[in-house]
């Protein structure tokens, strides 16, 4: 059981953290204070060309050099500095959060149509395979994953999420179940610019961790909400399918409801099975996941966790409960439940 | 001693919000008024009192009325998750939508949705005996309706301009009970172990004062209502699944 929630605004229009934080407390339940964590696009204005590397070091004095030296391998650091943190009795600062804004060098990754992209993959791979007291959660351009081990509002609060301006924002509320909750497998899960939050249990991770890391990613966070972040990088922005095609990729219609469609469909449905037959996710999910542009939010077929859908002017609102929408707006209209496997998606029209 | 109070729920969390609630039914108060409800979970758990009615003014959390043996409670909202889970008696009355779910395992009392309810309505309802719950939605029920229903009755009226059911797993894994449905389902739908068959005029007589209940209840005409054909869906056998788990 965890907790989740997401806005994007059409028109890029910003919030602060503010309410996001209040509305993902009032789910408190959902969560056990082991973890919860917000990502925000748009806040990083005056760097938007660069990626934002959000870096956990265990120490820095003995772990930071060895990060300069690869970047600088790889690119440049157009500027660096720790993320403000404010001590929170209730969070033990076991690592210090820090933020890169890197520049590859696109040169050093001639044969790729996406080189930037696929030179900071490659990094965050290396990086978070090798331990070596650094981990990097979140390495889009404009956007910034804030997570640790905690309750929501204490989490808020020792990163000041208020002070943070974001036209579409995800956060979660952990309440881990088959691995013990830590910095790193706090939700949401970030790569390049996509992000992901979850509430429930992938239960074919280990079919899809295959699947993923046969494409060279590697899972690294000891949890099982990682491999849809890789998923939809790979099947988004390597095979280039679109979102809606990328969740009918890992929510299927069943076979015999296949069978009963026209032919052309049965024939589309068909070939995303047997396409990505390994992308298929199985066990209870509800799944919000962004990109720069997008949110998208879906649940797993037979539908055996709760997902709530409102909008309010440009904005789209998706969580695991009506409550918690009403806390950031309590004028919304049009709640709605998705229907299981089929997503609801919000895109950015300026 | 007053027999009416109401409660600002506004940021009040639902351990206060009950320990409010019970201390009032406890001082005789028989009509306890709810305001600025939003997401407080678990309300009305476990309470008693056949003269108890509580009205709940927003929106609020999952597991409402659990285990609730008694009140009456109308909600002037949307309910979330279960609402009427393992109720014993009494009534949930809720003016709007519920999530998935509802009344889940119920064993008595009466659960009334105007509007539509999410998926795996009924889920585990019992009976026994005397005891038998009941749940009428007024609009349309989601997938996995009456899953693993092992008594109770269940009624969806299909009033919100759509159909009343339109997915999958109707009564999957039904053992006891019955569920009714305003018109007919598309037998795709159908869950293994029910089966479906028009509703007899007798069967329809059985329904008829719950249906005009729920009618009055929410201001509806229940002329149209009682002169639409029904369908029933029921287990297939005494025990469908008697294969699947024992070798006899």
């Amino acid at each position: 059981m965890c907790g989740i929630i997401g806005v994007i605004d059409k028109r890029r229009q910003s919030v602060d953290g503010a309410k996001i934080k209040e509305a993902l407390s009032m789910m408190n339940e959902r969560g056990s204070g082991e973890g919860a964590g917000y990502v925000a696009y748009g806040i990083y204005p005056e760097y938007k060309d660069y990626f934002a590397l959000h870096v956990f070091f265990d120490n820095i004095r003995e772990n930071k050099a060895a990060l300069d030296t690869l970047l600088e391998k790889w690119g440049t650091i157009v500027h660096d500095e720790q993320i403000k943190t404010y001590e929170q009795p209730n969070i033990r600062k076991v690592h210090t959060p820090w933020r890169y804004f890197f520049r590859p060098d696109r040169s050093l990754m001639p044969k790729s149509t996406t080189p930037d992209e696929d030179i900071v993959t490659h990094l965050v791979m290396k990086i978070n395979a090798e331990k070596n007291g650094a981990l990097i959660f979140s390495s889009g351009k404009n956007l910034g994953v804030f997570k640790a081990a905690g309750w929501p509002e204490d989490v808020a609060d020792f990163y000041r999420i208020q002070d943070y301006q974001g036209y579409l924002w995800l956060a979660h509320n952990r309440y881990p179940t088959n691995t013990p909750g830590w910095w790193g497998g706090a939700h949401p899960f970030n790569l390049l610019n996509w992000s992901v939050v979850h509430n429930g249990e992938i239960t074919s991770y280990g079919t899809n961790r295959r699947y993923i890391e046969s494409y060279g990613y590697k899972c690294t966070m000891f949890t099982d909400t990682e491999v849809v972040a890789y998923l939809i990088d790979l099947l988004v922005r390597k095979h280039g399918l679109s979102e809606k095609m990328a969740v009918r990729a890992f929510a299927p219609p069943f076979w015999e409801d296949i069978d009963r469609m026209p032919p052309k469909e049965q024939e589309l449905n068909r070939a995303i099975r047997l396409a990505y037959g390994s992308a298929l996710m199985n066990g209870p999910f509800a799944i919000c996941v962004a990109n720069e542009n997008t949110l998208v939010g879906f649940t797993d077929r037979i539908k055996l966790r709760p997902l709530v859908t409102g909008e309010y002017g440009d904005r789209l609102y998706i969580s695991s409960e009506e409550a918690a929408i009403r806390r950031m707006e309590p004028d919304v209209d049009n709640i709605a439940m998705p229907k299981a496997g089929e997503p609801v998606i919000g895109r950015v029209i300026s | 001693m007053a027999t009416q109070i109401r409660i600002d729920a506004k940021g009040l969390h639902y351990t206060s919000l009950n320990q409010k609630i019970r201390a009032a039914i406890a001082d005789g108060v028989k009509e306890i008024i709810i305001d600025n409800v939003l997401g407080q979970r678990f309300i009305g758990n476990g309470i008693r009192g056949d003269d108890v009615t509580i009205t709940v003014n927003g929106v609020p959390g999952g597991d409402l009325a659990m285990f609730m043996s008694g009140p009456t409670i109308v909600v002037h909202g949307n309910a979330d998750h279960a609402p009427g889970n393992t109720m014993d008696k009494g009534n949930v009355i809720i003016h709007g939508s519920a999530g998935d779910a509802v009344a889940h395992s119920m064993r008595g009392g009466k659960v009334y949705v105007r509007d539509n309810i999410g998926y795996r309505g009924g889920i585990h309802m019992k009976q026994y005996l005397e005891k038998r719950p009941i749940l009428v939605v007024g609009g349309a029920a989601r997938a996995f309706l009456g899953e693993y229903m092992a008594g109770g009755l269940l009624i969806v009226l299909g009033l919100t301009g759509i159909p009343p059911i339109e997915e999958r797993g109707v009564g999957s894994g039904i053992h006891g009970g019955e569920i009714y449905v305003r018109g007919i389902i598309d037998k795709n739908n159908l869950g293994v172990g029910a089966q479906q068959i028009p509703a007899t005029e007798e069967q329809k007589t059985m329904i008829k004062p719950i249906i005009e209940d729920f009618a009055q209840t929410f201001g509806l005409d229940s002329v149209p209502l009682l002169t639409s054909d029904y369908s029933r869906i029921s287990p297939a056998s005494a025990r469908p699944f008697a294969n699947k788990y024992t070798w006899e």
